[in-house]
């Protein structure tokens, strides 16, 4: 087992490891959604949710029953269809309970199905040998670390809008990965603080 | 039938567009921007790239070929499980394969294999393409799609570790004077390079958002 507090792994996957712009994972709703600085807000935290949810209830199918049971080699299935039946059942309860929170929430769960982040923590927290607390903290440093990212490009993308000249071809998914790239160097001024194994 | 007259039919066969479709017009990079995760995080080596090339082609064309033939039964609302039920088996085959006979590129590339399920080509082919059409049309749709993917992991594979490593394939190309551009071996250099190449090709072809 990972020896390693879970204070330093919460600041670690928000900061040094950031998820989208270091380990470059969650990019097609970092390139589609990053319009309106609104929306990435929104689905911002409801993958700060997803996340946090499925890796606690991953965490116990792997360590509990898969490993015992010798059948570690259809995790990943049984990993992808615990984070689709997950978000079905998040969507199915906000439709029932919370109505409001529908508009502004609902509209992204299905779209978390496929988003690389939420499969990559449950992988990463196998790899790693994350205990559970560890896990907890880690899978919400990461999608928060995965929020403060698409909320960061979508601020610039609004701003950009409003003063840039962008050349014709460079619209689009092409300025943002230009601008995703000095965010990473940026993110890079953080490395070495902590290092993750 | 004479050769040529053979090419020239076959060019409007719906087999021969669902083939090219993924190469140029609807290449999953360029136009719809997708699968773009570990395409950017395992380009920094030639050998990881084509690995990934080749995995995530394999997936396409079986993924493909498998909802095809399935699309009569599979139920509408559930149809993502589905889908994913179906790219998870083919790359647990993939993951399997790697892990028995190129473990240091297994280790290298590390979870990223086992993302090749969220890739989102493997399920937009799914859901553009293989749900409404014939298994081999699928297949060849997934096919094209895949090869479009491994050409430009194999362009940014080629470019970045040139200039991160001075190398390729593990051999050394550049001159010993050369000074290893870091930068393009981690995520800033995977970043911009994806970034040019998008505004080249999207120059060319005259694409804007």
């Amino acid at each position: 087992m990972n020896t390693m507090n879970p204070l330093t792994i919460l600041i670690a996957s928000i900061f040094t490891h950031n998820i989208a712009l270091v380990y470059i994972l969650g990019m097609c709703p970092f390139i589609v959604i990053s319009k309106n600085f609104k929306t990435a807000v929104g689905m911002g935290i409801s993958v700060i949710f997803v996340v946090t949810l499925t890796a606690i209830i991953n965490w116990p199918i792997y360590w509990k029953i898969l490993l015992p049971a010798n059948a570690e080699i259809i995790s990943y299935l049984i990993f992808i269809i615990v984070i689709a039946a997950t978000v079905q059942l998040l969507e199915m309860l906000i439709e029932k309970f919370f109505p409001p929170l529908q508009s502004s929430f609902g509209i992204f769960l299905p779209l978390i199905t496929v988003n690389c982040i939420v499969l990559a923590v449950c992988l990463f927290m196998v790899l790693r040998k994350y205990n559970f607390v560890q896990t907890v903290f880690y899978s919400f440093g990461t999608s928060a670390g995965w929020a403060l990212a698409i909320i960061i490009m979508a601020a610039i993308k609004e701003k950009l809008l409003l003063v840039g000249d962008i050349p014709k071809g460079l619209r689009g998914a092409g300025i943002t990965m230009i601008i995703a790239g000095l965010l990473a160097f940026a993110f890079m001024g953080f490395a070495g603080m902590i290092t993750l194994q | 039938m004479p050769k040529k007259a053979f090419k020239k039919s076959f060019k409007h066969t719906k087999a021969y567009k669902a083939l090219v479709a993924g190469l140029w017009q609807d290449h999953p990079t360029f136009c719809m921007v997708l699968g773009i995760c570990s395409m950017l995080a395992i380009t920094n080596r030639l050998d990881n790239a084509i690995a990934m090339g080749v995995g995530v082609t394999f997936c396409t064309v079986f993924s493909s070929l498998f909802v095809s033939i399935f699309r009569n039964v599979i139920p509408a609302r559930v149809r993502m499980l589905a889908y994913m039920v179906i790219i998870a088996t083919f790359v647990i085959c993939v993951d399997r394969f790697l892990k028995a006979y190129f473990i240091t590129i297994s280790e290298a590339m590390g979870p990223y294999v086992g993302l090749i399920i969220t890739n989102c080509i493997l399920m937009g082919r799914a859901e553009a393409f293989a749900i409404k059409n014939g298994p081999l049309l699928s297949a060849l749709d997934g096919l094209g799609c895949g090869i479009g993917y491994s050409f430009m992991l194999i362009l940014m594979a080629l470019i970045r570790e040139t200039l991160g490593f001075g190398t390729i394939l593990g051999q050394r190309i550049m001159p010993g004077v050369w000074t290893n551009w870091v930068v393009m071996t981690i995520a800033p250099g995977a970043f911009f390079l994806l970034g040019i190449y998008l505004w080249i090709f999207r120059t060319i072809a005259k694409k804007t958002d």
